[in-house]
């Protein structure tokens, strides 16, 4: 089970910005280890993210994103208090959800 | 001597495999991903030019616009590992945003799909194996856009 994620999300204005810093190696399945041995690649695929039920982002990303990927959005409402859920899917079939209160 | 894996194969069709394979819970059926996440497309992130992305996402010729902005990604950055792009579209109906990279092995980074009452502007940090273009493309309205940006790097992301 990969390390949890670091979620923020605060309101600013009518809408909730939220920031979200997830811990994952994001290999490309480019790079070769000493032995000259192509290391495979294991990213993360999909990026879901929740409020109330209701899906607010969803990502598909490829191996070009960067190691411990960062990634932040802002939609329409949302309310102290509330919760965030963000949820991913690495292509080896490993997952892991995370839940932030809004600020 | 296996009976049942016999019969299996007596009855033949690949189908029927399958579906005893997914009922044995063998196969991750997509429907225990996160609610409403789209599987993940493959053929799309295995393209190496624009033309091929387009036809992979299912689009046309992406129509140039100056309605999407860059905004915290460098002119220059200096470790192509790490390259904070964030994209704005201000077209209206906005859809989806893809960021990709022109010269990296395979173009396409990554897909952000906006349902309704998500503002158009996502951030996050790609690699690049070296200097080059980033295509944001936008999709509103079933229509596909695009913007570029040059960006030099210093230090290459990929096999450094």
């Amino acid at each position: 089970m990969a390390d949890p994620m670091k979620i923020r999300a605060n309101v600013v204005g009518d809408s909730t910005e939220v920031k979200v810093l997830m811990s994952h190696e994001m290999e490309t399945g480019q790079r070769k280890d000493a032995q000259g041995k192509v290391i495979p690649a294991w990213f993360i695929q999909t990026v879901t993210a929740t409020w109330n039920g209701k899906t607010v982002l969803s990502a598909q990303w490829g191996p070009a994103v960067s190691k411990n990927p960062f990634l932040s959005f802002k939609f329409k409402g949302g309310a102290k208090g509330d919760k965030v859920q963000i949820a991913w899917v690495d292509n080896r079939g490993d997952k892991r959800t995370d839940e932030v209160t809004i600020a | 001597m296996n009976r049942l894996r016999r019969t299996v194969l007596k009855q033949g069709g690949g189908t029927t495999l399958l579906a005893l394979v997914a009922a044995a819970g063998w196969l991750r059926p997509g429907a225990s991903l996160a609610q409403a996440a789209a599987p993940w497309n493959k053929a799309a992130f295995d393209t190496h030019s624009m033309a091929e992305t387009m036809q992979a996402l299912g689009g046309g010729e992406p129509v140039q616009s100056k309605d999407i902005v860059f905004f915290q990604t460098p002119d220059i950055a200096e470790n192509g590992a790490v390259v904070p792009v964030g994209i704005t579209s201000n077209i209206p109906k906005t859809e989806s945003i893809a960021i990709l990279i022109e010269k990296n092995p395979n173009m396409l980074a990554a897909v952000f799909d906006l349902p309704a009452g998500t503002d158009p502007t996502v951030t996050t940090r790609v690699k690049m194996g070296q200097s080059s273009n980033i295509f944001a493309l936008v999709k509103a309205d079933g229509k596909y856009y695009v913007a570029a940006k040059d960006v030099k790097v210093t230090l290459g992301g990929c096999g450094g």
